[in-house]
């Protein structure tokens, strides 16, 4: 069966000019979400994630910013250098977004339910005593206690648990088929965040939403992702499903990633192993592998050729030499991961 | 005798007529030499404001505090901060906000040193290189500025600042929580050696439970401003007593997507409520799945629930 897909991004390349020079913040990234899944996205700070969102949401900054090649269709609809009116009839109504910090996602002079309101004219054509009705609604939906009492509040009557459900009940306002989520429970503590992922997850499957979850935390990606893109250095260097990479992590970051977070398991104090180093500065990327510096498999090649994708399932691939069917066997590459 | 008694600790903060934020309220702890004490709890727990009292940063609001069986003041003069910050340190949670953006890394870590004692500048250059070598970085780095540096590499920055005096205790107040998961490793593994080396004894304050899990010998939990738990890491972690360390250790999501897919949601209620003037009764009777009358109305005490395991929790009386 061939599957749904509502997103297909396609060798996405974004720079940025600094006075410094020419940042090349993506390059190269593709990915796809399937209909009412989960695809995270992972990967350290700079490495291009949150560029690669904007880029999406046609919230780039251009100039500075380029989109220099690519495409990303949401269900067939082109969303890369489209107008900025274009671009604002697709967020919020096509695209739903949910940041990481809810208190300044929200207009702090606004009470509550008007800005979810707001969504609803701007968008459906409400009138504002309907598009009230509706934001009592929605966030009764996202389980706040007494909707219509928080309704008339402001933002900073609300705790932060409590604020990141009246964000996500604005983002869902016009039924999105794709929902954003950058770092949406790194500023909530683990109870609190468990609860917004279940509320994620229950409004998921009520609406047929997809997600793109974006976060470092391997944890919450392996409680919430189907799908997995593991990002470095503004690239896509391994994807795959969420078993596959955590299970038969391929390409060495993704293994390091695991190895420098502890293991809950009582009998088994293995050492955190540290990855080295830092990302290289994406001013002057290298032009073979971009992880050469830090690798601890890195071979000669690494550093001369920009290693192509090898499938390793069918929808497992890395971007890593050590994957190439002439590059020696590595045992350790094999056990890093049992 | 232990390194750092604490007891009966108070912390509340004034914040109107009649009304008083519970910071901190009662906690009693002994922490010894060369144990790294872990903390955890919610945004909100007062498990900071512990930390900072602990160091002096805040004026004690009642109960005692003593180093070495000398009693600290519970509110320290000018005297006393170069008496004390000798001996106790602490590194902070922001390697932006808390170091000077308009000092050197030379001035950021010499500038304690200079204060503790007379120190010919060729000797402070020398131990200033010491550490930043001794912390992963270079000596050149010295004269330059913290823009210049990553996250990880500020915090090595801050790292060095608080050990360049030597202390023997050191408050790391959420010392990883703002780096990437490859630099918190780095992070933890030095803080381990030099632990190791020097003989520190550490209060390792963080909400990441498996980090927390990880670096301490001992774990503490706090809830509004009260200890509810207490006791050897893998026994608080895969043994917990009390119904709030229990529901807070399940909610911490695994990078394990089997066990998570097969785990049933944890379902805890509600929220950590206000810590405006709480009356008697336990503290998370409002969230408890436990909770009886009796919860409401009497405080549990402190008790030992298992060996060198603590728990304030009126099911184990």
């Amino acid at each position: 069966m061939a599957k749904d897909i509502v997103l297909d991004v396609k060798d996405l390349k974004v720079e940025f000019d600094t006075y410094g020079g020419i940042v090349k913040a993506v390059r190269g990234v593709d990915f796809q979400v399937e209909r009412g899944k989960t695809l995270g996205i992972v990967g350290e700070s700079g490495c291009g994630k949150s560029v690669t969102m904007q880029s999406i949401m046609g919230l780039i900054p251009m100039p500075p910013g380029r989109i220099t090649s690519g495409s990303a269709k949401l269900d067939g609809l082109e969303l890369l250098n489209v107008s900025p009116e274009k671009a604002r009839s697709i967020r919020g109504k096509e695209i739903g977004m949910i940041f990481q910090d809810p208190m300044s996602s929200m207009n702090p002079t606004m009470k509550i339910g008007k800005q979810i309101a707001e969504t609803l004219i701007v968008h459906r054509g409400y009138t504002e005593e309907k598009a009230l009705n509706e934001a009592k609604r929605l966030l009764d939906r996202t389980k706040i206690p007494e909707a219509h009492k928080r309704a008339s509040q402001f933002p900073f009557e609300f705790s932060g648990g409590m604020l990141q459900r009246a964000i996500i009940a604005m983002a869902l306002a016009c039924k999105p088929k794709l929902l954003i989520a950058d770092e949406p429970t790194t500023a909530l503590d683990v109870t609190i965040q468990e609860q917004i992922l279940d509320l994620l997850k229950e409004l998921q499957t009520e609406d047929n939403m997809s997600i793109i979850m974006i976060t470092h935390d391997l944890g919450v990606v392996a409680r919430m992702a189907d799908q997995v893109s593991v990002m470095y250095a503004g690239q896509v260097i391994e994807s795959g499903s969420v078993d596959e990479i955590f299970y038969k992590s391929s390409h060495p970051y993704t293994i390091g990633l695991r190895q420098a977070m502890p293991v809950n398991d009582e009998h088994n104090s293995t050492k955190l192993i540290p990855i080295e180093g830092s990302p290289p500065d994406l001013f002057s990327p290298p032009k073979a592998c971009a992880y050469y510096a830090r690798c601890p498999y890195a071979m000669e090649v690494c550093n001369k050729q920009d290693p192509a994708y090898t499938m390793i399932g069918e929808t497992h691939r890395a971007k890593c030499w050590m994957q190439d069917s002439r590059a020696p066997k590595n045992d350790d590459l094999h056990q890093a991961h049992l | 005798m232990a390194m750092i008694e604490i007891k009966n600790l108070k912390k509340y903060f004034e914040i109107g007529k009649d009304a008083k934020v519970h910071a901190v309220d009662n906690i009693s702890l002994d922490i010894q030499e060369k144990e790294i004490i872990g903390l955890v709890g919610e945004s909100g727990s007062g498990k900071s404001t512990f930390g900072r009292t602990l160091c002096g940063l805040w004026d004690k609001t009642e109960g005692e505090v003593f180093y070495r069986g000398e009693k600290l003041p519970s509110n320290y003069g000018p005297k006393d901060y170069k008496k004390f910050s000798k001996k106790i340190q602490m590194i902070f949670q922001d390697p932006y906000s808390s170091l000077n953006p308009r000092m050197t890394v030379k001035e950021i870590i010499g500038e304690g040193l200079k204060l503790h004692g007379k120190i010919t500048d060729k000797e402070l250059t020398e131990k200033v290189a010491f550490w930043l070598r001794r912390v992963g970085l270079e000596p050149d780095h010295m004269s330059r500025y913290p823009h210049e540096f990553s996250g990880g590499q500020r915090q090595r920055i801050g790292i060095a600042r608080a050990l360049i005096v030597e202390p023997d205790f050191v408050v790391c107040d959420e010392p990883i929580s703002a780096l990437d998961v490859s630099v918190q490793a780095q992070v933890v593994n030095l803080l381990e050696e030099i632990k190791n080396s020097l003989g520190l004894t550490l209060l390792f304050i963080a909400h990441d439970l498996s980090m927390v899990r990880y670096v301490s010998d001992r774990m503490a939990v706090m809830y509004l401003g009260s200890m509810v738990e207490l006791g050897p890491t893998n026994d608080v972690y895969f043994r917990p007593k009390h119904p709030y360390t229990q529901l807070l250790i399940q909610s911490n999501p695994e990078p394990d997507p089997q066990g998570e897919r097969s785990r049933a949601s944890v379902g805890i209620k509600g929220e950590i409520p206000s810590p405006i003037n709480i009356g008697e009764g336990c503290r998370f009777a409002g969230r408890c799945p436990h909770a009886t009358e009796r919860c409401q109305k009497e405080t549990p005490k402190w008790k030992e629930v298992a060996e060198k395991h603590f728990a304030a929790c009126h099911l184990y009386d």
